[in-house]
């Protein structure tokens, strides 16, 4: 095996192909085969792709398990989820960097390892949770930081996955039994036209949160003009408290599979790309599998069950780190090999997407449904669920509550029923949607799940009477500060600005105008930002100062300003080393 | 479809547009101006700034990507809009290191022009005072990026115009950052004085050495006359 990152990257390419749109895939190999991507390596992936170093630099930086700059020889990510928050991350942090001798954010003395932290990494029902080099550890204890930090100095294999699935409750369309290939002989059955009406009948609408109905995407996209369609399979489930994803990937790929070969048929396209986010890259060999034995049973390849006119195959591409990556336009510049910044629109993907040719994006979720609706039916399926949205929904409830995990339930259920179901007892708010979402107060509780009430991409987390909401708040907007792509300016900047003004709130230093503010520039973000992430940045702060606004009020000071910092705090260290007391003015307030 | 004759409505005036042009293209044909800071007319847009955007049927998109649709109704220099770009301006003057005073390119600087035109006298919110570098390494055009707004002109300039990809983005979020293709700064570049990219920076941040004081402050561009007048005087020469 060569050693010298040039004959490494070399020996990628003569895999890939020198093809821009595999920047990734090299890149991921190198960093995890060299530790990191040193210089000549960014210059002969740039020779390699006929790009610019500069332009190898520029979408390497973006992401969050790629690094510019070498580290540890292992690299231990600790999630910052709110939901390992409540179940001690915090200790077990603490108790991993003294084990290690170093803090987080650097490398052991003996360049073993590096701690650092990572997003929401989709184990919010197994917090606390840590990755290590690509593999997955659950339910952390402070008493396990000894274990750990041994084994990756002596590099042994303690590092096993283990990972549950915690299905409390099946349904009907998702985690029921499945035919292997019977909804694409169903599909096949019919004319591409007539499988995209039979989703439009069903009124399936997009379950990655949006809620765009799926059945018009797909009829956009087969009628938009174009050489190749393409279609792409968004499990880049980054939204913090997610990972409903994680779960049916696990237990029924094979539902997703069929889910996309059917698209594949409606649209006109000949590959299908599965997008999976880097932190379930521990996923992938399992899921490899699952296509290989889908090849040899005729259900992918060149003749998809025999039909000489149907060819199909689906591809697997693995992210990097990046929660942005979730929308679906920054998804495509990232499987172009590009940092995954979103795109203005229109044109839409459908329209241009993929190499600038008509695309659909759908979530994993989406795409399983529409495999059960070929399957069994429109009329089964708009039978479940509300009027506006049909079917049902699968939610990862985790935080305070006796049995996190996930559920599939009709869409319409009512958020306090939800709360009976899964044990949650004294709460005191209910976090609806990710950070992205909504905060909602006791007095919401009869809300129900559903795109024209209270919509989900599937997170609900829940937090009881002895949380204090506004540090959440406060994780929620550290997580957008952290995953901004930075590409616009209210988006970039203003995650920054909220954060700050928020802590003058949480250190007691704000009047009342603070909050007005604090409002004034949430709406400046949700208003000019570029994309749907950028405009939902300010909700956790939003949502909250609208539901909660005595948690607020009770932080602030009398008065009509107050300046951001603490005088006589911010004063102490000069005044101890000068030896003098500070003056009246210095010390009052 | 070329030069179908469609009509939008800005802030109450109709004006005639083309069909496929954006909403900025027409407002500029018509002499009305949208602000812009990362638009130049001579490369695609960029969408970074995000200062063009206006309301198009009551939902907010930026003009110089949108194209106009018949019957469009636009709110562009609505209270509501020149608010929150002042915000945006606000924000780019505290997340990088602006001292007009003593910049080189005070008086033709895009962003510094914008603030006056939107009334902005000082930065309501706090300081980042982010440590940024400088690199003067080039033997005639050095960038500051002390007063790097993230525009992206240099980095479409220099791949789309000039073919050479000097510039590029490093880094995500609030630390991205301009990053030029050679670790040995911008002397270890293909960059020469006469490309796009080293004269289309709207701030001082890049800029060509030893030009920078041959129009004395106070004559120059935006110095005599607000930054947009130029658009607007077409209409006031048009009625």
């Amino acid at each position: 095996m060569p050693a010298d990152p040039l004959s490494i990257v070399r020996e990628i390419v003569r895999r890939t192909g020198k093809d821009r749109s595999r920047l990734l895939d090299i890149a991921r190999e190198v960093q995890s085969r060299v530790g990191w991507i040193p210089g000549e390596a960014v210059g002969a992936i740039a020779e390699a792709l006929g790009i610019r170093p500069v332009q190898v630099r520029d979408a390497i930086s973006f992401y969050s398990f790629l690094s510019l700059s070498p580290g540890g020889r292992s690299n231990l990510r600790l999630s910052t989820c709110v939901a390992g928050r409540m179940r001690g991350s915090k200790q077990v942090e603490e108790a991993l960097a003294r084990e290690a001798g170093t803090g987080f954010g650097s490398v052991s003395p003996d360049g073993a390892l590096a701690l650092g932290y990572t997003s929401c990494n989709g184990m919010c029902d197994q917090s606390p949770s840590a990755l290590i080099d690509g593999n997955v550890l659950t339910n952390l204890a402070p008493g396990d930081a000894k274990g750990i930090i041994q084994g990756l100095r002596q590099k042994s294999t303690f590092t096993k996955t283990r990972v549950e699935s915690n299905i409390r409750q099946g349904g009907p369309v998702i985690f029921a039994p499945l035919e292997r290939g019977a909804a694409i002989r169903s599909a096949l059955n019919r004319s591409p036209q007539d499988v995209i009406d039979e989703i439009a009948r069903s009124r399936l609408r997009g379950r990655g949160g949006a809620g765009f109905p799926t059945g018009m995407k797909w009829d956009f996209c087969r009628k938009a003009p174009g050489d190749e369609r393409y279609l792409i399979c968004n499990c880049d489930e980054g939204e913090m408290g997610t990972f409903k994803d994680r779960v049916i990937i696990t237990e029924v790929p094979d539902l997703l599979f069929e889910g996309m070969t059917i698209s594949g048929y409606a649209l006109g396209a000949k590959v299908g790309i599965l997008y999976l986010r880097g932190e379930y890259q521990y996923l992938l060999q399992h899921l490899e599998e699952v296509l290989e034995r889908r090849r040899r049973l005729g259900l992918l390849g060149m003749t998809v069950c025999g039909r000489e006119d149907f060819a199909f195959d689906i591809r697997i591409q693995v992210g990097a780190g990046a929660y942005v990556c979730g929308e679906e336009s920054a998804l495509l510049e990232s499987l172009e090999g590009k940092r995954g910044a979103p795109r203005d629109r229109p044109p839409y993907p459908v329209q241009r997407g993929y190499l600038n040719q008509p695309t659909v994006v759908n979530n994993v979720e989406t795409l399983c449904c529409a495999a059960r609706i070929v399957e069994k039916g429109a009329e089964w399926f708009s039978r479940m669920g509300t009027r506006d949205s049909t079917g049902t929904k699968v939610l990862s409830v985790s935080g305070d509550c006796e049995r996190p995990g996930v559920y599939e339930l009709e869409f319409g259920i009512v958020i306090d029923r939800l709360l009976e179901l899964v044990g949650a007892k004294d709460v005191q708010a209910v976090q609806v949607g990710g950070p992205s979402g909504q905060c909602l107060a006791v007095k919401d509780l009869g809300k129900r799940i559903c795109f024209e009430d209270a919509s989900t991409g599937g997170a609900v987390m829940v937090f009881n009477a002895s949380r204090d909401i506004l540090s959440v708040v406060r994780d929620f907007t550290v997580f957008f500060v952290e995953d901004s792509c930075g590409w616009c300016a209210p988006c970039r900047v203003g995650t920054s600005l909220l954060l700050k003004k928020l802590d003058k709130v949480l250190s007691g230093l704000a009047v009342h105008q603070d909050l007005l503010d604090l409002e004034s520039l949430g709406n400046t973000v949700k208003i000019m930002s570029r994309c749907g992430l950028g405009q939902t940045s300010a909700n956790p702060i939003l949502t909250s100062l609208k539901n909660f606004p005595r948690l607020y009020e009770e932080r602030i000071r009398q008065g009509d300003f107050s300046p951001e910092i603490d005088l006589p705090r911010a004063i102490q260290p000069a005044c101890e080393l000068t030896g003098r007391e500070p003056s009246g003015e210095e010390r009052s307030e | 479809m070329s030069e179908q004759k469609l009509h939008i409505i800005i802030d109450g005036t109709e004006i005639p547009a083309e069909a496929g042009k954006t909403i900025l293209e027409a407002a500029d044909t018509a002499g009305i101006y949208i602000p812009r800071l990362c638009y130049h007319p001579e490369l695609i847009p960029g969408g970074h700034c995000r200062l063009c955007t206006v309301k198009a049927n009551g939902k907010p998109i930026n003009a110089c990507t949108m194209t106009v649709t018949d019957g469009m109704v636009i709110e562009n220099n609505s209270p509501e809009m020149r608010t929150q770009r002042r915000h945006i301006l606000e924000m780019l003057f505290v997340e990088g290191n602006h001292f007009c005073p003593f910049c080189e390119a005070s008086g033709s600087c895009e962003l510094q022009a914008l603030a006056y035109r939107h009334g902005m006298t000082a930065p309501l919110y706090p300081y980042f005072f982010p440590a940024r570098q400088v690199d003067a390494s080039h033997p005639e055009v050095f960038i500051d990026r002390n007063r790097c707004i993230l525009c992206g002109r240099c980095v479409r300039a220099s791949r789309d115009k000039d073919g050479k990809s000097v510039f590029g983005f490093v880094g995500r979020g609030i630390g991205t950052r301009i990053a030029v293709d050679s670790e040995a700064g911008l002397s270890g570049t293909r960059l020469d004085a006469a490309d796009s990219a080293a004269r289309l920076c709207p701030t001082g941040s890049i800029v060509i050495k030893r030009l920078a004081y041959r129009i004395p402050y106070g004559k120059r561009l935006f110095d005599l006359s607000p930054i947009g007048t130029d658009i607007e005087k077409k209409r006031k020469d048009d009625g």
